[in-house]
């Protein structure tokens, strides 16, 4: 019996493999696209063997019109919104993970609602609206509307994180005289450093690959991040150049993949970024 | 935080322990304070587009050439229902949400995830490495990469021909299968950390229970796994769905839409009206509309929540 059940278990596991392996496969061959092509001196669109390596792909995008500028745009623009958030929602959290209100839950569900709304269905609205209050095509607007839409998760979170510092700790600084904002910034942030960056993490991720919301608020293309820039190897430079489009690809994806894994590692494997992976 | 979605209170307790008031107790409003930049920024970026969205989805906005916009009540809607293009613009909509959200995504990630319970240690951490690097990358790195890979000259038919096997246009004969696989490849890695999380919550004892009780694979999975973990079933259908509604980089980057609308799901429709025809009124009519259908989504989320609650 034991014995038949090992077997089984291992004839199982062979199958789970195997059946893993396929996957795999199968999910791997764009990727392997991207990264072959990306030294490929003559890249097509299938993948295959490099004729030979060469580095000439990421020399050619590594120029400031091509990858700085819209790299930089991208740092500026999700620098800045992430921290605005960040720091609107770790504001916004404590109250609401501190005291009792009757408006706790009512704000909380409206919060909980709000980061679920797809946000692609109100950018031709928000589009006439900065048109008509002239903040179309400025870096600040978009800054601003990236903020508020990933605001709503972000509070939630924060919240939640902030559930878990103990109260007793603010109550001894309460008690010397400190003030709730002194107490958030100097006991209760501190402690809640891996959730902070868990969020801040998060909100940068979002935000760096999304693309319709540049696409829609910005028309200037010397302010279009790299998520919006990356078209160009389409329309304006004549003959598509596979491989520095695989090599740009790759140059912008490299700090979010870094991000990711910064976060997957503290939080341990089964960490997934909760609720709102939207568009 | 787990996958299994916010599943914390909603503020009926405050924090982890008993009720905390400050000693010298200022008023609620002085308390509440440090809420106004986040309600002033959501007031003003997101409720503010979401009324103005309600209000111009009443109006003949156009984007240029007309001094005056005015109202015309439900004229938008009821020429929505009458066009073609709209129609087909749901119909797509619907069948790529079907596709690849409720069967592709959602099926595969439990399939993973049950897989990969049973899998060895590096097999496992290698599928996982990359389902998950398609998930991160960014939405139009993914459009692009699935592009090469659903070209006439691309990978998919290269591999087609090696096989043997007829070869095609995918993006061509077939545009919105080749979206809807490659919203597959993109999200799956979301379902299966859920599932993920959710599996390894079931006790060891109740499969072992059933195994030596001689109930097979798929009757375990039938009638203990899926029942035990059907709120994240829930949630995570939810999520996906609302996910999926709201593609439109991938889609723009594999198609614009095309050819010939063949791909053009809610969120591209909208973006043609609005920006190639002009008509801000009726694209933002068509967003209200898909608002509308996410809004439904959300709350019934929300329920789902509460339940867990």
């Amino acid at each position: 019996m034991a014995v038949t059940l090992a077997s089984r278990r291992t004839t199982r596991r062979l199958a789970a493999d195997a059946g893993l392996l396929v996957v795999a496969a199968a999910f791997v061959l764009p990727l392997a696209w991207v990264v072959l092509s990306s030294l490929d001196p003559r890249a097509d669109l299938r993948v295959k063997a490099p004729d030979g390596l060469t580095p000439d792909n990421f020399d050619a995008i590594l120029t400031p019109e091509i990858t700085f500028t819209p790299l930089l745009n991208s740092l500026i623009l999700c620098g800045s919104a992430t921290l605005l958030t960040v720091v609107c929602a770790a504001l916004a959290a404590y109250p609401l993970s501190r005291f009792r209100s009757r408006f706790n839950r009512p704000f909380l569900l409206t919060i909980l609602f709000a980061t679920s709304l797809p946000i692609t269905a109100i950018m031709v609205p928000v589009y006439a609206l900065f048109v008509r209050v002239d903040l179309i095509d400025t870096m600040q607007g978009t800054i601003f509307f990236f903020a508020a839409s990933q605001l709503p998760f972000a509070i939630w979170l924060t919240k939640n994180f902030m559930d878990g510092v103990p109260k007793e700790l603010e109550e001894a600084a309460w008690t010397d005289g400190a003030s709730s904002l002194q107490s958030l910034i100097r006991i209760v942030l501190p402690l809640m450093g891996p959730g902070m960056g868990v969020v801040t993490v998060f909100s940068f991720v979002m935000m760096w690959g999304n693309f319709f919301v540049p696409f829609m608020l910005l028309l200037t293309p010397d302010q279009m991040p790299a998520s919006v820039s990356i078209n160009d190897f389409f329309g304006n430079r004549g003959m598509v150049a596979y491989g520095q489009l695989a090599a740009f690809s790759i140059v912008y994806s490299t700090p979010v993949i870094l991000l990711y894994v910064l976060i997957a590692r503290r939080l341990g494997g089964g960490f997934a970024l909760g609720g709102a992976v939207k568009g | 935080m787990t996958t299994t979605a916010p599943h914390t209170d909603l503020g009926k307790t405050p924090g982890p322990t008993a009720p905390l008031r400050p000693r010298r107790g200022p008023g609620a409003l002085v308390r509440a304070l440090p809420l106004t930049p986040a309600v002033v920024l959501l007031l003003l970026f997101l409720a503010g587009p979401i009324a103005y969205c309600v209000y111009i989805a009443f109006t003949d906005l156009q984007l240029t050439g007309q001094a005056q916009d005015s109202f015309v009540g439900f004229e938008n809607f009821t020429r929505a229902f009458g066009d073609e293009a709209f129609l087909n613009a749901v119909w797509l909509t619907l069948v790529f949400t079907v596709l690849s959200s409720l069967i592709g995504q959602n099926t595969l990630g439990l399939a993973l995830a049950a897989l990969m319970r049973r899998a060895s240690e590096p097999v496992r951490t290698l599928t996982g490495g990359i389902v998950v690097t398609a998930w991160v990358l960014p939405e139009v790195v993914a459009g692009f990469l699935l592009y090469a890979f659903f070209r006439r000259e691309g990978t998919l038919n290269a591999l087609l021909d090696w096989l043997h096997l007829p070869s095609q246009n995918w993006l061509f004969t077939l545009p919105i299968l080749a979206v809807s696989f490659a919203n597959v490849w993109r999200g799956t890695a979301f379902s299966m950390l859920v599932y993920s999380a959710a599996l390894n919550e079931i006790p060891k004892e109740i499969t072992e229970a059933a195994e030596v009780d001689g109930a097979g694979g798929w009757r375990r999975m039938w009638h203990i796994t899926l029942p035990m973990i059907r709120r994240s079933i829930g949630t995570n259908l939810m999520l996906n769905t609302l996910q999926t509604l709201s593609v439109f980089g991938l889609i723009w980057v594999m198609t614009r839409g095309g050819p010939g609308g063949r791909s053009q799901t809610l969120p591209l429709f909208m973006y043609e009206q609005a920006f190639q025809n002009s008509l801000i009124g009726y694209g933002t009519a068509v967003a209200l509309l898909l608002l509308l259908v996410g809004s439904l989504f959300s709350l019934v989320y929300l329920r789902l929540l509460r339940t867990e609650v």
